[in-house]
């Protein structure tokens, strides 16, 4: 394959807020920009705007800041590729995409990824029954479909979001069964001084709660699902306490009868792509898990590489903003497009509003955080790798088994080998796999990252290539 | 349980999940139309043969992959358009 566009300097992978930051202001130095997402418009899952055919109706729907975000990226001259999808990334930094014309192919002069978070979902027997879903998910019917999830809907887990969406919820005409938060109303107090830094988040917040008090929904703090069974076409949660640790414990079991169960244990930073390309990483609890090692500019260990956003630590999109920009600034200062003067000048102000932004974010994120030995009572045979369906007992048992490290856990039980390539899995298989062996996080290391990032398909990348194409060089004279 | 309040959807459109029609609207995530037309069920998991359906609806987790006019893709990520013909994964491909 050489057709490969040569004429790039920079390729930003997500058009989340960070991305779409970093493309921007790399193209303002003069920078030839190409920014790519899987989705059909920017602004990342924060900002996810309703599909192009959905207008908005009934009152004055103020352009929010994911609009804004979006208008910024139409003004500038970056080219873009929404509906692609990149499968591969090398260290030559060449991207391998495939969109809805076939496979483009750039070679760049740096590569800012800023690929967001994936949702952890800490496994319970019946996790993965249909009408069971992630938070995340559940945003994005609520906000993005305009769907509610169920007409009866129990919202479970932990963090901002659950207020979110149990509010959602409620404004959207459903009722929601039950809120289930893991953490004590003590851990909303210790967050609180980081959320007088944002006066309009913290209101927002006291807005969801104050719809949830109206619509009287149970909420059962320090709780969890013990386990959810479907029962004559509906489900059956069954929620009990949890310790400070979050662990499930004795005491009295509640049931809740809901069509659908919404769940989510926090985000995890997205390292597809800097583990792929042999960055180094560092496991951080408070930050969500395993986030990319990078300097005060985004430079990860591999040259060229960047990256931005809640890929290197939950943050919050606020943060994600100035960090993007932030990227954006280094790859043009590093490729010769901003002087040194300009380039520390510029930095420093965004590094000022960055910090600030970060306050708050990582705070709402500490919530979120796993407490090291949650996944200790997750019930044997739950399963944990939905791909490929492996138990907690089949990890325990690669473990006493000898199994050292994450790559060794996959190719004993499949587990992460799946199409979603540990995405789903990994976070809380790693946290088993290290309670096991009785060691922490960093020895057990994370599943190395490989191409395909995203499945694939041979036909997708050949298009219509025949076999009558193939160039026939002429036969050597005898 | 589609949300009515201070949304205009794009044109009603149709098409078929193995072999039978439902209506959706166009735009809309293949996911969510079969979702809202009670289809949550999409395919089995391929080792124990559990039921799954839709979990993360951004294009990660896999879960919701569906034939969708002959390729295979995660149904959160394919928006709706007329007759487009999407069966289960479990199925033969068409």
């Amino acid at each position: 394959m050489d057709n490969v566009d040569k004429d790039v300097d920079l390729v930003v992978l997500g058009a989340g807020p960070a991305g779409v930051n970093a493309a921007i202001t790399a193209n303002r130095h003069g920078l030839k920009v190409v920014l790519v997402d899987q989705n059909h418009a920017a602004g990342g899952q924060v900002f996810r705007p309703m599909p192009e055919t959905f207008t908005p109706s009934g009152g004055s729907a103020a352009p929010g800041e994911g609009d804004e975000l979006r208008q910024r990226l139409a003004r500038s001259q970056v080219r873009v590729y929404f509906n692609h999808t990149v499968w591969n990334v090398s260290t030559d930094l060449r991207v391998d995409a495939v969109g809805p014309d076939g496979p483009v192919h750039w070679r760049c002069r740096a590569l800012v990824v800023a690929s967001g978070t994936t949702e952890r979902v800490v496994p319970f027997p019946g996790w993965t029954l249909p009408n069971v879903m992630g938070l995340a998910a559940a945003t994005i019917l609520l906000k993005s479909q305009k769907m509610l999830p169920g007409a009866d809907t129990l919202v479970a887990g932990c963090g901002p979001l659950l207020t979110a969406v149990a509010a959602g919820i409620v404004d959207g005409g459903g009722r929601v069964a039950a809120l289930v938060d893991a953490a004590p109303r003590s851990a909303w107090l210790k967050a609180s001084p980081a959320m007088v830094s944002r006066p309009d988040l913290m209101w927002q917040g006291v807005k969801w709660l104050a719809q949830i008090k109206t619509a009287g929904i149970p909420i059962f703090s320090a709780h969890a699902i013990e386990k959810v069974e479907a029962v004559d076409g509906r489900l059956r949660a069954t929620l009990a306490p949890v310790d400070s640790d979050r662990r499930i414990g004795g005491g009295e079991r509640h049931a809740v009868h809901a069509d659908a169960v919404v769940v989510g244990n926090g985000l995890v930073p997205g390292t597809d792509v800097t583990r792929l390309l042999r960055a180094e990483h560092t496991f951080n609890r408070k930050l969500g898990g395993w986030v990319a090692v990078t300097d005060e500019y985004c430079r990860t260990s591999v040259p060229g590489l960047y990256a931005a956003g809640d890929g290197c630590g939950i943050s919050g999109a606020a943060a994600a903003i100035h960090h993007g920009e932030l990227a954006g600034l280094a790859v043009a200062h590093d490729v010769g497009s901003l002087d040194e003067h300009s380039f520390e000048r510029e930095a420093a102000a965004v590094q000022r509003r960055l910090s600030k932004a970060r306050r708050f974010g990582q705070a709402m994120g500490a919530l979120m955080a796993l407490p090291s030995r949650q996944v200790e009572t997750i019930a044997p045979d739950t399963v944990v790798c939905r791909c490929e369906d492996v138990t907690r007992a089949e990890i325990d048992a690669a473990v006493a088994g000898g199994a050292r490290d994450m790559n060794q856990l996959k190719a004993w039980t499949r587990c992460g080998m799946g199409p979603c390539q540990g995405r789903s899995c990994g976070d809380v298989a790693a946290e088993l796999a290290a309670l096991k062996a009785g060691c922490g996080r960093s020895e057990v290391g994370f599943f190395t990252g490989r191409a395909p990032l995203r499945p694939v398909s041979l036909e997708q990348l050949t298009g219509d290539y025949d076999y009558a194409d193939i160039p026939l060089p002429k036969a050597a004279p005898l | 349980m589609r949300i009515t309040k201070g949304v205009t959807r794009g044109e009603p459109v149709s098409f078929t999940f193995n072999g039978v029609r439902y209506s959706g609207y166009a735009g809309e995530s293949v996911a969510a139309a079969l979702f809202a037309s009670g289809m949550a069920h999409l395919r089995d998991s391929p080792r124990n043969h559990q039921p799954r359906g839709m979990f993360c609806l951004m294009g990660s987790c896999q879960e919701c992959l569906v034939w969708v006019n002959g390729r295979k893709v995660p149904a959160c990520q394919q928006p709706l358009v007329e007759s487009l013909q999407v069966s289960s994964i479990s199925t033969e491909a068409p």
